[in-house]
Parts: C-alpha cells; sequence; structure tokens
C-alpha cells in the first residue's frame, strides 16, 4: 500500500530527485510518517543515495521518522506567543500527555509539537489541534481543548 | 476567459471590469485570512451569503471575501460599503441584524463599532478608528477590496497595468534604471537596494536566469508576508513578471513556507488565473516576452529564508547556506544567474512602475523610501499589520496606531528584526523608522516584525528564547554558531534558574563575538545580537539573575515561588481545582496554602485567582514566609 502511495507522489513528479523534498512532504502528509520502507523506496526510484534521503528526512522539520500520534497538538511558541505565555501553555499540555515537545505516546494518541510562528499573533498564545486553531488560550483552556480529543 | 494577446485586449478588459463596478452598489467586504478565519470568519461569510438570500437582497448586494485588512485583534472583520462602516468582532448571530439594519435600513450598529478605550469614543468609518488613520496602505491598501481569488478584481483596480507599461513603454534598462531611482531596498531584511541587484543578475553572463519570491517567512511574530501572499498575490507576480522582464529571466520560483496552507492555495489559485489570461507563458500581451513560474514548499527550516540556503532547497537538497561570492546573482539556482527577493519587495514593484520613482521617493528618509509593512504584536492593544511610511517614530507606531499597552501595564522595550535584531528600550521610541536608524541602535529592519514587550517579560529570558530558537534553527555547518549557540543557550538557562555565577556575561560576549565574526552566513553572524542587544540596555537585569538571584519581570520559573497571602485568601477554590499538579491545598472555608513539593511553580494558581483578591503572589528574591498555622487556617465569615 505504502509503495503504492510512494510511486504515485514519485510519478507525480516525474521522478525528478531535485523534487525530493517535494516528494517527501507529500508523503509525510499522506502516510503521516516516513518509514524505513518509504525511504527506501525512495532511493531506489529516484536513484538517490541513501544518506542523502536520511539527511534531508532529519534536516526539515516537517518530517518524522516515527509514527505521529491520532491527534497532532501544535503549540505555537513564536514570539508574540511566546510573551503572551505559550510556554505556560505548553508546561500544562505536557503534564497532562507526558509528553515532552516533539514525542508521541505509546497509544499514538497523541504528538505534541512546538512551531515557530503560525503567523496568529494577535490570538496569541495558540495551540493547532489536527488543523483547527484555538486561540487567547490560559493553562486552563488549553487543558480543556485538549479533553475535546481524547 | 480568452487569452489576452495585446495591450489593447488588457485595456478593453481593465475597462469593461470597471466600469462594471458600481461604486454605489452596496458591499460587504469579510476579512478571509488566516488570522480573521481562525476566529470564525467562515461562519460568518456563509451567514452573510444566506442571510442576503433569505432576504432577497443577492442582486443588490455583493458580499466579498478579501485578504487580511491587517487589525487581526478585532477579527473577524466586516467592512460595509459605500460608507465603508466597519463592524468588528463579528459573529454570525449579528448577520441578520446587519442585513436588515444596515444593508437594508442604512443604521448602524453601535455595539459593532470601535470603541477607543481611551475615550471610550466609537468610530464608524474605518479610516476614523486610529489603528487604521494614521497608516499609508499603499501596498496592503487592495488587500481590503478585492477577493484575491479573483483576477477580474486585480484587474478592475489596474493590475497588471504596470507590467503592460514595462513591457510596451519601456526596455529592461529603464526599468532597472526606475527602480534604482526609486531608492527601494529589499523588504526581507537587509535592505540591499533592489535595482542594484537587478542590475548585477541582468550584466551576469548567462542563457539562462531565474526570478524567485522568497516568501519563507520565519521569523516569529512576523506575517506580513503571509498576509500579502494570501491576500494579493497577483501582486507578487505582477512585480515577479516586471522583474523578470527587466533582468531577463524566463522562469521563477515561489519558495513558500508549507506553514501557510492558505498563501499557497490562493498563490497556486492565482497562477491558474494568470495562466488563463496569458500573463504566464509564451509571448505575454503578445510583446514576445515569455515566463513560467514552479511553486515549491519549504519544509520548515529557518535558515532557508537565507538567499543561498533557499537556493538549495530548491534543488532539492539540505538547505544549507554557500558561501558568498559567488552570490547568486552570478552564480544561483543551478549554478545560473538568480534574483531572490522577498515578497513584500515584489509587491511594491508594481507600485514603482505605475506611479513613478520620484511618487514613491517622495516617502520616507533619506536612505529608506516608501512604506513598510510590520506586524505589531505581543504586549499591544492593537495586534495587527501595520503599513507604515518610512521616518515614522517607534513611538507613534506603539501609542497612535497600536494604541498602547493593555491592563495598564508599563511599556518595557520593543524587539525588531526578528531572531537577527535587538531590543529598543523606552528612551529610543522616538527613533525613526528605517534601515539605517534601527542599525545604529543595535537592531534592525529585518522583515517587519515588532514585537512588544511590558513590564512582565524578562529581558534574559528574551534572550534565552531566541538563542534557544536560533539553535534549534542553525543548520549545523558552521561550528560557531552550531556549538557557540548551544553553549550560550546553556549559560543562559543557567541564568534564568538562578544558577549564573560570576564571568558568564563575558563568556556570553565572547561566544557571541566569536559566531558574528565566523559564521558563514546572516543566520550565525546575527545570532548573538538578541543576547548583546539586552545586555546593552538591560545589563541591570542580567545581574539581578545572576548576583541576587532574582528576576525582576517575576517570570523565570527557577527564580520565583508562589505563595498565596492568607489575609487575602478567601477559600473560593477556585485555584485548587485548577492546580494541575495538587500543589495548593485547602477546603471549603479553609485558608489554601501551596504545597511546596507538588508545586512546579506553572502558575495556573496566579492567573486563576480573581483580581479582586489577589492572593496569589510570586516572590522573587526574597525568603517565602513561614505557613499560617493550621488553627488559623478556618475562615470565619464577618456577618454585616
Amino acid at each position: 500500500m505504502t509503495t503504492e502511495v510512494v510511486d504515485r507522489i514519485i510519478d507525480k513528479y516525474h521522478g525528478k530527485a531535485s523534487a525530493l523534498v517535494q516528494i517527501l512532504l507529500e508523503v509525510q502528509k499522506e502516510c503521516r510518517w516516513l518509514s524505513a520502507e518509504v525511504l527506501s523506496r525512495l532511493a531506489e526510484k529516484l536513484e538517490i543515495p541513501m544518506a542523502r534521503i536520511k539527511h534531508i528526512a532529519t534536516f526539515y522539520k516537517a518530517f518524522s521518522l516515527v509514527p505521529k500520534g491520532r491527534h497532532e497538538v501544535h503549540v505555537c511558541v513564536g514570539t508574540a506567543c511566546h510573551v503572551r505565555g505559550a510556554h505556560r501553555v505548553l508546561d500544562v499540555l505536557g503534564e497532562l500527555t507526558g509528553l515532552a515537545p516533539g514525542e508521541t505516546d505509546q497509544d499514538l494518541n497523541y504528538s505534541l509539537d512546538t512551531v515557530n510562528c503560525l503567523g496568529c499573533c494577535a490570538l496569541g498564545p495558540v495551540m493547532v489541534v489536527d488543523g483547527d486553531t484555538h486561540g487567547k488560550l490560559s493553562q486552563a483552556d488549553a487543558a480543556r481543548v485538549l479533553k475535546r480529543y481524547e | 476567459m480568452a487569452r489576452l494577446n495585446s495591450r489593447e485586449d488588457l485595456d478593453k478588459l481593465t475597462e469593461g471590469l470597471a466600469s462594471r463596478n458600481d461604486p454605489h452598489m452596496p458591499r460587504v467586504s469579510v476579512c478571509a485570512g488566516s488570522g480573521c478565519l481562525a476566529c470564525g470568519s467562515k461562519e460568518v461569510i456563509a451567514a452573510f451569503e444566506s442571510e442576503i438570500d433569505k432576504q432577497g437582497l443577492s442582486t443588490q448586494v455583493e458580499v466579498k471575501s478579501t485578504g487580511c485588512h491587517g487589525f487581526c485583534e478585532k477579527g473577524p472583520i466586516v467592512v460595509i460599503d459605500p460608507e465603508e462602516t466597519c463592524y468588528l468582532q463579528v459573529t454570525p448571530k449579528d448577520v441578520p441584524e446587519i442585513a436588515t439594519q444596515t444593508l437594508k435600513d442604512k443604521q448602524i450598529i453601535e455595539r459593532l463599532l470601535y470603541v477607543d478605550p481611551q475615550t471610550g469614543e466609537k468610530s464608524t468609518n474605518e479610516n476614523d478608528i486610529p489603528f487604521y488613520k494614521h497608516q499609508k496602505r499603499l501596498v496592503f491598501g487592495p488587500n481590503r477590496t478585492i477577493n484575491p481569488r479573483s483576477i477580474d478584481d486585480y484587474i478592475a483596480i489596474g493590475g497588471y497595468g504596470a507590467l503592460k507599461k514595462a513591457l510596451f513603454d519601456m526596455t529592461p534598462d529603464t526599468v532597472i534604471e526606475e527602480i534604482k531611482t526609486s531608492k527601494l531596498r529589499g523588504r526581507g531584511g537587509a535592505g540591499f537596494p533592489t535595482g542594484m541587484k537587478w542590475e548585477f543578475a541582468r550584466k551576469a553572463q548567462g542563457d539562462q536566469k531565474y526570478v524567485v519570491v522568497n516568501c519563507d517567512e520565519g521569523d516569529p511574530g512576523a506575517y506580513m508576508d503571509r498576509s500579502l501572499m494570501e491576500g494579493n498575490p497577483h501582486s507578487v507576480l505582477e512585480g515577479l513578471l516586471i522583474g523578470a522582464y527587466a533582468i531577463g529571466a524566463s522562469i521563477g520560483a515561489v519558495y513558500i513556507r508549507q506553514e501557510y496552507p492558505l498563501a499557497l492555495q490562493n498563490l497556486e489559485v492565482a497562477m491558474a488565473q494568470a495562466q488563463e489570461y496569458g500573463f504566464l507563458g509564451d509571448n505575454i500581451l503578445g510583446s514576445g516576452f515569455s515566463f513560467t513560474v514552479e511553486v515549491h514548499r519549504g519544509a520548515g527550516a529557518f535558515v532557508c529564508g537565507e538567499e543561498t540556503a533557499l537556493l538549495a532547497s530548491l534543488e532539492g537538497l539540505a538547505g544549507e547556506p554557500r558561501p558568498r561570492p559567488p552570490f547568486p546573482a552570478q552564480k544561483g539556482w543551478w549554478g545560473r544567474p538568480t534574483n531572490i527577493n522577498n515578497v513584500e519587495t515584489w509587491s511594491n514593484i508594481p507600485l514603482i512602475i505605475r506611479d513613478g520613482a520620484a511618487a514613491f521617493a517622495s516617502i520616507g528618509t533619506e536612505g529608506s523610501k516608501g512604506t513598510k509593512i510590520f506586524s505589531l504584536v505581543g504586549k499591544i492593544a492593537n495586534t495587527g499589520l501595520v503599513e507604515v511610511p518610512m521616518g515614522i517614530t517607534l513611538r507613534d507606531v506603539i501609542y497612535k496606531i497600536g494604541g498602547g499597552i493593555p491592563d495598564g501595564k508599563k511599556f518595557k522595550a520593543m524587539q525588531t528584526g526578528g531572531p537577527s535584531g535587538g531590543c529598543i528600550p523606552e528612551h529610543l521610541l522616538d527613533l525613526q523608522v528605517g534601515f539605517d536608524e534601527l542599525g545604529k541602535a543595535g537592531s534592525m529592519m529585518g522583515s517587519g516584525g515588532l514585537i512588544v514587550m511590558n513590564e512582565d517579560t524578562c529581558m534574559v529570558d528574551l534572550a534565552r528564547y531566541y538563542i534557544d530558537f536560533l539553535t534549534e534553527e542553525s543548520c549545523g555547518k558552521c561550528v560557531p554558531c552550531r556549538e557557540g549557540l548551544r553553549q550560550m543557550h546553556r549559560i543562559l538557562t543557567r541564568i534564568t534558574e538562578g544558577k549564573g555565577k560570576e564571568g558568564d556575561l563575558e563568556l556570553l560576549e565572547q561566544l557571541g563575538e566569536t559566531a558574528m565574526e565566523a559564521s558563514l552566513c546572516a543566520l550565525g553572524k546575527t545570532a548573538p545580537n538578541p543576547f548583546l542587544s539586552t545586555l546593552r540596555y538591560f545589563r541591570d537585569e542580567y545581574e539581578a539573575h545572576i548576583h541576587d538571584k532574582k528576576c525582576p519581570s517575576l517570570a523565570c520559573k527557577g527564580l520565583i515561588t508562589h505563595w498565596i497571602d492568607p489575609t487575602k485568601c478567601q477559600a473560593c477554590m477556585l485555584c485548587l481545582k485548577r492546580c494541575p499538579t495538587g500543589g495548593v491545598d485547602g477546603g471549603k472555608k479553609k485558608i489554601h496554602v501551596i504545597v511546596p513539593d507538588n508545586c512546579t511553580q506553572c502558575g495556573t494558581c496566579f492567573e486563576v485567582c480573581p483580581p479582586k483578591y489577589n492572593a496569589v503572589i510570586r516572590l522573587t528574591g526574597v525568603p517565602v514566609p513561614p505557613p499560617i498555622p493550621e488553627d488559623q487556617r478556618m475562615l470565619v465569615k464577618e456577618t454585616a
């Protein structure tokens, strides 16, 4: 199944090795992570050494080499959110999920991540869960929002 | 729509579209930028559409979803033309009332108007709101009136007219001359003269040349590029086309952050429309000039905003900067002459060509011409995007446009220029906005983030925050940046935890100087700025952390202790219930106390304690008072 997805995306970019970053972005979006299987298929089809693929997959933040949880929680830690108390929101979410930023729990329920700026600075502190933006969060609000995604 | 094959075709279309626009026809413009969408503007637009249909007004009223208006603090924003009545924080529930009262009966709904927090005065017209009144919205203005997904809207306001002028009435050299005369400087951060950059690329040897839009807006707290790309993508494309014509490039690329999905969508729609109309492709407007554009998404690396790293990323490699020279103008994308400009720079080009360099250069200071869009964020009453003429003072931006600092707090500093910039303290607020002026104060213009901080922001923590950001984002190529920043981060973290020691500041300065001198790209060269500029103006705060183990702003968790004042606590149980770690002990009518072993100093209790009690207090640098004896903890209510 995964191989088919990868092949389809490679075809979309006409198998061009220079489109590697774009291809990885689409694979990440569809499969939600880059498994070893995916990476070796890419290396084979695009004729790119595995070392370079790994370099790129670990260089850019958008890629994950481990499976992501069902609910992806992104806390904005841009400057505007930072001065409005984003770290306190992050602390509370960390306490509740037991996760540090960048981690996913063993049941694959939540992935907790930070993001550098979502450009919703007027709403800070902001968190995005599964693509929905929640703004002007107090610590208590953040906890309430998280509960909605159980 | 048929392809436009000549300048006459475009003239005819522009005329036709402009005449169709009835200036007296009521029009509802709802902001559909990312900020307002997050506040529910999509629902507001849907409500307007169904309500107007229900009331049988569909032929008399036009509903338009537009790009970002800028006043993000008060979204969703609705403006009703032709009166320019501005309603703020509109919800779907307000829509039927607006339709009946304002659209039908021309009555104003008072509660949706802007109220000046100081004077209590209400503003009906958009342009009377102080936030808008003091701005000069040349680049950003059309965002409010056009639908970003309609090329006709853009053409109706004269869009692509500058391209026509360049293609038919000017030569590539006169275009470059015009841009040079305008003294436009790059809006991405460094402020390099755009005309000169174009000239280098034009004169460079090579049969294939490229132009690139840098929309990898990585500075946290800056989002003007996103809003331009979301709200007026055609202006960026038009600028790019003019640049391509001047330089002699036939292929372009837009490098856009994947964190900006809406900007990407709107850009793709705009490109498809431009293709259909013949503004992209072969023989544009029958002029003989051909041009195509590709879109590349970034994958979340701050350093890719740096032009050589961006080029590496365009080639499908890791975004690591390359040494300059050779500059991209000589050897850029695929080793060929390439010109890269920021979104806002490209957006300024059609304006300069349309109105002439002299009009553009009449605004601003000696060294900095035109306007600049800033994102005014942080502890400020009116958060949003503001476009101001160069030369306006920072004080005017903060107080006249931004409405000052909310909640009765005091201004402490403002941070400009993103992670590479610096902090500007209160006594320098009369500084004029401009590339050279901000540079002299130890900060920089950068891409245009203005982050306002009040007395609650700890400057040491802020420096730690930025260095942390840059440590994460350093690509790892140069040791002084990769390792030096890591050490700086360690020391700063120690200081904020109350473990600072003698000699730390000197060591930090040394590490900073090394990174500045020995790094390849601007990321490393400017990385120590946040530390150096906060040290320059707020040395006392660093010393308080190191010597007195005290955080004067009560922000550093390691240096503060939460304490409940037993004389103020009314045993309301709010903090007790909300504390996530069981760090509050108490009960009904039993005065609450903090359990030190469970308390993580997260601050929830401080946040939820009702202001009328104000019982939770943060202490720093002083011993915690002894706990109240157990037998005195029962609260006896006095009866009146």
